[in-house]
């Protein structure tokens, strides 16, 4: 869905890399998703078990959170975004104004 | 929106909270910088050089709308009149959205306008494009304070730093990742901010239901309390309406709220619209609100139930909906289950979350603001036939001076919070009779450039004087002729605006000179070629990707959706 940005033709392209969205959800949840798992494995006190009930939400979201980041890493792995490398120049800036 | 500045809503925040808010505030920064690389025309900075896939524009279409005003609010209603809540989602936005995708989505990308004030002045010529401009601008720099008042009051009592400490911290935050990336930091960053909200509110739901002991019992216990009856069925929503005919309230609820105030919102407010405009093509254009319109019907649940979860599990919300209390702030619900129910970890995504909700509704009102005021004010009014890079640098400038007056706004509103109130009132009124004469506008050939701004005109002020005769609708303006309050009157000024703008269109067109017809092409459906309103690869395209059929199973699930919660 994301890769349908050069269906104009033949231009020379080039993988959008870091700056694909999908790589920044799947790195800020991730980097939550591991912290969670591991404050929610050393530092789950009683005190704070207690407010859940005693379910050890932090493990449980950051497991959720990691396999949540897994799909996007996976999804940009496989369907990079191709960029334009010489995108037309771009025409609506020099549409006259004020007609 | 007012939350009470007590210390029990102090949370017992550690380092590992702060850890993950730190975490947040750089990825925030680092999209700024990385965006900015990207930026090379003004059009990058404006409408993201029109390129971004439509999963992100369609979830920064409702990031955009997900506002901590939003999630708050909603999450107090859900506290207060529990199920019914949800049609300020399933009515009052899906519907709306759904439209927009399929009708009028065309006209906006078709045409090539860079906003939605563009597109008045193309079709109807100056006057009314002053107007819709002048008002949208000024009600952006307003409502931008108030997102910045409120998340630096949010600050100052979840972690008690100083206010204005807070406050001119979030604006340089906010301040450097839009000056730097323009439209595509604000939009990334409300993608972001999506996850990250859903990642807070999701496991709090479960939490949250896992303590009451399951969705059922927490039912039962709703049932239990005064009015509970009407909280677990969503129609007729006598409650949430304060309508007391069913039939009535029914009706408010469908065409005040589903179709005057929702249309006029979603369709015509370039908050909204600017995030699909910046898609890769017309059909990725039209998929945006269409995609945005799926995770929106699900986010009640995790909004909604929250709120109606306080109400069983926080002793203060419990006990504010059993005595009937009238003076309960209802906002707070939702913080006191934060504070109730997460630990320290999760602690710190929530409160991640919420700043997140509370920057990204302000960098949408700047983006959205510097595009009107460069595009549509500068270089249409004062400064013609500049350098592109000249226009680029008064966005920048722009956004400089659009945020150093939201600080200022928001100094106000720390003062003076009952005016705020009125005039985010009284700028509502502006949007109201847009939808009207947009949707004549592009299907009516026959309207005239005249009827564009006096039909404009005399809606708003038909608003305007239905809420001065109103009851309190104004504060002290409102005289307490017509016994209407709260929705009742806001679904009655919009139904008012709606009616006398077309009347007033139609009346006018009739009398004054249509414009040539060579110069509608794509601003009016009758005087453009099909292939203007669609996709030249629209044949290849799945059937997910087609914008009428993604629709149509959007419609379905929002049907099942109303007929389950019934």
């Amino acid at each position: 869905m994301s890769t349908t940005a050069n269906s104009r033709g033949s231009k020379r392209t080039h993988r959008a890399g870091a700056f694909d969205m999908r790589n920044f959800i799947a790195g800020l949840i991730g980097i939550y998703g591991i912290v969670l798992v591991i404050y929610g494995i050393i530092g789950s006190s009683e005190t704070q078990l207690k407010k859940t009930g005693h379910v050890n939400i932090n493990l449980w979201a950051g497991i959720g959170m990691v396999l949540v980041a897994v799909f996007f890493a996976v999804w940009a792995r496989l369907r990079p975004v191709i960029v334009a490398e010489d995108p037309e120049a771009v025409d609506d800036g020099d549409r006259p104004v004020g007609h | 929106m007012l939350l009470a500045a007590s210390s029990q809503l102090r949370l017992d925040t550690n380092w590992v909270d702060y850890v993950l808010i730190a975490l947040y505030f750089v990825f925030v920064l680092g999209i700024g910088i990385m965006a900015k690389r990207a930026v090379s025309s003004s059009l990058d900075f404006f409408l993201s050089g029109r390129s971004l896939p439509a999963w992100v524009t369609g979830l920064a279409f409702i990031s955009a709308n997900l506002g901590a005003v939003e999630i708050i609010g909603m999450s107090a209603n859900g506290a207060q009149f529990g199920i019914p809540t949800a049609h300020y989602f399933w009515i009052g936005a899906v519907p709306a959205m759904l439209f927009l995708g399929v009708v009028m989505m065309p006209f906006y990308y078709g045409s090539k306008v860079r906003s939605v004030p563009e597109f008045m002045r193309r079709r109807f010529g100056p006057g009314a494009h002053l107007v819709n401009a002048i008002s949208f601008a000024v009600a952006q720099l307003l409502i931008a304070g108030i997102n910045l008042y409120l998340l630096a009051k949010i600050v100052e009592v979840i972690l008690g730093w100083d206010l204005y400490v807070s406050l001119v911290a979030a604006a340089i935050v906010v301040l450097t990742y839009t000056t730097l990336g323009g439209l595509s930091a604000a939009i990334y960053n409300e993608v972001l901010q999506f996850f990250v909200i859903v990642a807070a509110l999701l496991p709090l739901t479960v939490v949250g239901l896992y303590k009451v002991g399951g969705y059922g019992a927490l039912k039962d216990k709703i049932a239990a309390t005064p009015d509970g009856a009407h909280q677990l069925e969503s129609w007729p929503a006598t409650n949430l309406t304060a309508i007391d005919s069913p039939v009535l309230s029914i009706i408010g609820i469908v065409l005040g709220l589903g179709f005057v105030l929702s249309f006029g919102y979603w369709t015509t407010n370039f908050v909204e619209v600017q995030r699909a405009m910046a898609s890769s093509s017309i059909s990725a254009a039209q998929r945006a609100p269409i995609i945005g319109a799926f995770p929106k019907m699900f986010i009640p649940f995790i909004v909604i139930f929250p709120g109606m979860i306080a109400g069983v599990l926080v002793s203060q919300v419990a006990k504010a909906k059993s005595s009937g209390s009238t003076t309960f702030d209802f906002n707070n619900s939702l913080l006191y289950l934060i504070r109730d129910l997460l630990p320290n970890g999760m602690l710190g995504v929530a409160i991640a979350g919420l700043l997140a909700s509370f920057m990204a509704g302000m960098a949408a009102n700047i983006s959205a603001f510097n595009t009107v005021f460069s595009y549509d004010l500068w270089q249409t009014y004062v400064k013609k036939d500049k350098p592109d890079h000249y226009y680029l640098a008064v966005g920048r400038w722009a956004t400089v001076a659009a945020t150093v007056i939201a600080v200022g706004t928001a100094l106000f509103a720390s003062s003076y919070s009952n005016i705020m109130n009125y005039l985010q009132t009284l700028f509502g009124f502006f949007n109201a009779p847009l939808f009207a004469t947009f949707i004549l506008g592009m299907f009516w050939k026959r309207m005239s450039a005249t009827a564009g701004w006096a039909g404009l005109v005399s809606g708003t002020l038909g608003a305007i004087i239905v809420a001065i005769l109103g009851t309190k609708v104004l504060g002290g303006l409102s005289v307490g002729v017509l016994s209407l309050s709260g929705q009742g009157a806001s679904f009655t000024a919009a139904g008012v605006a709606f009616v006398v703008d077309i009347v007033v269109s139609v009346v006018v067109s009739l009398g004054t000179r249509p414009r040539k017809e060579s110069e509608l092409r794509g601003l009016v459906y009758s005087l453009t070629p099909k292939q203007d309103f669609h996709d030249a690869n629209e044949g290849v395209l799945a059937w997910y990707q087609q914008p009428t059929k993604l629709a149509a199973v959007g419609l379905v699930m929002v049907i099942i959706l109303n007929i389950l919660f019934w």
